[in-house]
């Protein structure tokens, strides 16, 4: 009986041992969101994460919190060194944005220090000029800048960030200075100064850039991604124009959790994810609020977080 | 008058019902510190996902109204303003609770916000086009002249010493120096992770202006066993209106430069309420009485943050540009029902934008009227016992500086900052020009770096700060208040002798 006993004991350990891993995730998630409430990536975020309730998901869901400043730093800086390994703290990552600031320095995180789960949207940075600008195309702005060395400027959201990235792609392509003017508080800040005529143009995402051609304020001169995008199909690309600009600056946001997560959690997330985002409320959602989705498994973001990492290496040497 | 035909939409039974859980629950969260109205709306956008496009913007229209409204709770009360839109608030608001007259400045405070509030959202219904140029006009330069005229505005708070305002002021500046710079990329004196992304302005508001309470209260409640009791004094509901009427100058300088700063992208909420509160002091022959429990500081500061309310919204709703934070999180609630803002949002969806609006209208009344019957009990605050009061106020300091964005870091800057304040208080600084200091720095120095690199492209920074009419008409303005502060103060010293 004491054997019989034992053994059923020994049993049902084992049994509860491979179950509470079977059983990820029993309580809810949290996942980290390096940008202030409202911001894009947070109001994404939100979005394709609320269907994870559901059985076909996570079957928990999971809660968003922002831990925002220095463009990303703090949230990224706290993610790998202070969040949990244990599959229950996830984080958005924003690409070029967290490889840009690692190749620059002065942070705490790397490539390395992140396993990417699943990659949500993809956000091509374009140029955008005011709507009474005498620039009808890229071959004008080249033209002016090649014209007037340093006088165009032209705003975006900060350094180091996606906009930054296409700015400096696009000076490299053209051959050309232009006059840089990082703004604080983000691409709506970047876009009024284009509006305003504060400056002569600007480097912005293509959501925030559709929204404003709806609304009438700007036209959007050519977009920095390898083909054009479905919400502005008549907008030609930075290379049919003639620039040799790649979708380096793209602004890709997915989920990652912190090096050191267990694999089996890795595996069943990344599993998981991608199918959640496909969701047709999520898309749905999505599509409404002008936010283009792009969504790629864990082995396509390792390859694309790895290519970037070497274009953005090359391009920040000479800063 | 299109937006009347769009009232009924709000009387049904459900936005009713929201609007009121929307108006209690906001004056609830406002009155929280540390839940700023954008933390609020935030809060609530989830909710939206599951409401229609009408229902969840009224909700979050009549939340943004009553949460900024709310925060003149804690501010007065316990002297911790909710956001910095209340800041102002503090300075009389709390004089005049700590004499008893709590219910009387917190009905003062839900007048005035009405009036403001509803003048307000006037102004973004019938001149929206106007506003967004007028919006649109403010360039880095004039943001940052803008800037300097509140830095002028620092040395008139501190009631005492003008110098001692300054010196306070620039703490307050260099505080905002610390982080990563976004604009040339480099930190500033970040000695400790928490400080990475700088000095968060609400736990640094909450640590500034409740901790050094919190450490008088504790040294002195051993011996304040049978400390005096408040007398509260019951306040009519008709007696505040008619002092609000009586103080129509106060109610309409805090009115118009409320939603003349409220429409200015990126600046205005966080200042309105204390240039406001220095326009109302120059203007009143009473000069002397502000700081000291004025009826007249309460009216104009309130008046001016709700005022600034509607007019914010100007640049969302006509140029799809969110003019500051709470503004980003509203486009969100827009966005996830696939409502674009722009010029023609009013003859694409009239039947979502005017609904919002009118929310903001009806949200204002109702703000008043449950702020009221708030004000009838909250006022009794200054009758609990200072051990019970200094241990609810650290309560709710932490719990704020927390909540923020979930970060230990805050609570330590918030502590330190706070205990900082309190031997700063000894020797005759304050609170409110500190805090301004840091509002105003990043303004000014973002704006003069952005200048500065836009001025060099084309023909120098000369031509580019001091020319133009707007920049003229500021330099003209800034010279008059220092010009104004220097003189008053020399012939204060003539009278003195």
């Amino acid at each position: 009986m004491k054997k019989l006993l034992s053994a059923l004991a020994i049993s049902l350990m084992g049994f509860t041992g491979t179950t509470a891993l079977a059983d990820y995730p029993e309580r809810p998630v949290m996942m980290m969101v390096s940008y202030g409430a409202g911001g894009a990536t947070d109001f994404q975020a939100r979005i394709v994460t609320m269907t994870a309730g559901n059985e076909d998901a996570l079957g928990m869901p999971i809660a968003i919190i922002n831990k925002p400043g220095a463009g990303g730093r703090v949230g990224w800086n706290w993610f790998a060194t202070e969040a949990d390994k244990d599959g229950y703290t996830l984080a958005a990552y924003n690409i070029p944005h967290f490889i840009a600031q690692s190749i620059k320095g002065g942070v705490d995180y790397s490539a390395d220090s992140f396993e990417p789960i699943a990659n949500w949207g993809a956000d091509p940075a374009v140029f955008v000029v005011g709507k009474d600008s005498e620039f009808n195309s890229m071959a004008d702005v080249v033209d002016f800048a090649k014209a007037n060395p340093g006088k165009l400027t032209f705003s975006g959201a900060g350094l180091f960030v996606g906009h930054h990235i296409a700015a400096l792609q696009i000076e490299k392509a053209a051959g050309v200075k232009m006059a840089y003017i990082p703004t604080k508080g983000g691409g709506s800040a970047a876009m009024k100064a284009v509006i305003a005529g504060d400056v002569l143009g600007g480097v912005n995402n293509l959501s925030d850039a559709y929204r404003a051609v709806q609304a009438g304020s700007i036209k959007i001169l050519g977009v920095a991604d390898l083909e054009r995008n479905a919400f502005l199909p008549d907008v030609p690309t930075m290379k049919e124009q003639g620039l040799d600009v790649d979708n380096a600056s793209v602004n890709f946001r997915g989920v990652m959790v912190p090096k050191g997560t267990p694999q089996e959690v890795i595996d069943q997330l990344a599993a998981t994810v991608p199918e959640m985002f496909a969701h047709k409320k999520v898309a749905g959602k999505m599509k409404q609020g002008g936010s283009p989705m792009h969504i790629m498994t864990r082995d396509e973001v390792k390859a694309m977080w790895a290519a970037r990492q070497t274009t953005l290496e090359e391009l920040l040497k000479g800063l | 008058m299109e937006f009347i035909y769009y009232f009924g939409e709000v009387f049904t039974p459900i936005s009713m019902l929201l609007l009121i859980g929307g108006t209690i629950g906001g004056l609830i969260l406002g009155a929280t510190p540390g839940l700023s109205p954008t933390m609020a709306v935030a809060l609530l956008i989830p909710f939206t996902f599951h409401l229609s496009a009408v229902h969840g913007l009224i909700l979050l229209g009549a939340a943004y109204t009553s949460t900024v409204a709310g925060g003149a709770v804690s501010a007065i009360l316990l002297k911790i303003p909710g956001a910095p839109a209340n800041i102002a608030t503090t300075l009389d608001g709390h004089a005049m609770a700590l004499k008893g007259e709590g219910a009387k400045a917190l009905q003062l405070s839900f007048i005035s916000s009405l009036f403001g509030g509803v003048f307000g959202v006037f102004l973004l219904i019938f001149l929206t086009p106007v506003l967004a140029e007028w919006a649109l006009a403010f360039g880095p330069s004039h943001l940052f002249w803008l800037a300097i005229l509140g830095v002028t505005v620092i040395g008139s708070l501190e009631s005492n010493s003008v110098v001692k305002g300054l010196l306070s002021g620039c703490i307050g500046m260099w505080l905002a120096t610390i982080g990563f710079d976004d604009m040339l990329g480099v930190k500033r004196f970040v000695f400790h992770s928490s400080l990475g992304g700088g000095v968060n302005i609400i736990p640094a508001l909450i640590g500034l202006f409740a901790i050094p309470q919190v450490i008088t209260m504790f040294a002195n409640g051993r011996f304040d066993q049978d400390f005096e009791r408040i007398e509260v004094q019951k306040h009519p509901i008709g007696d505040a209106f008619r002092e609000v009427f009586k103080r129509m100058r106060a109610l309409s300088i805090g009115t118009i430069t409320g939603s003349i700063i409220g429409l200015i992208p990126g600046v205005g909420g966080q200042i309105a309420g204390l240039v406001s509160y220095d326009q109302a002091k120059k203007f009143s022959p009473e000069k002397a009485k502000f700081g000291t429990g004025h009826s007249e500081g309460v009216i104009a500061a309130e008046a001016a943050n709700n005022a600034m309310v509607g007019p914010s919204l100007v640049p969302l709703l006509t140029l799809s540009i969110p003019g500051s934070p709470t503004a980003a999180v509203l486009l969100g609630g827009l966005l996830i029902h696939g409502i674009f803002p722009g010029v023609d949002l009013f003859e694409n969806h009239p039947e979502v934008a005017w609904p919002f609006i009118n929310s903001m209208l009806i949200g204002q009344i109702l703000m008043c009227i449950f702020g009221i019957y708030i004000a009838s009990f909250a006022a009794r605050v200054a009758q609990v016992p200072k051990s019970v009061m200094a241990a609810t106020v650290l309560g709710l300091a932490l719990f704020g500086s927390y909540a923020v964005q979930q970060s230990m870091g805050d609570v330590y800057v918030m502590a330190v900052l706070g205990t900082m304040m309190f031997f700063l208080e000894r020797f005759g600084f304050s609170a409110a020009p500190l805090v301004l200091g840091l509002i105003l720095g990043p303004i000014a120095e973002s704006n003069f770096v952005q200048g500065s690199m836009i001025a060099n492209a084309q023909n120098g920074p000369m031509s580019y700060f001091f020319s133009g009419t707007l920049n003229i008409v500021l330099i003209a303005v800034v010279v008059v208040s220092i010009g104004y502060s220097a003189w008053s103060e020399l012939s204060a010293r003539k009278v003195a002798q």
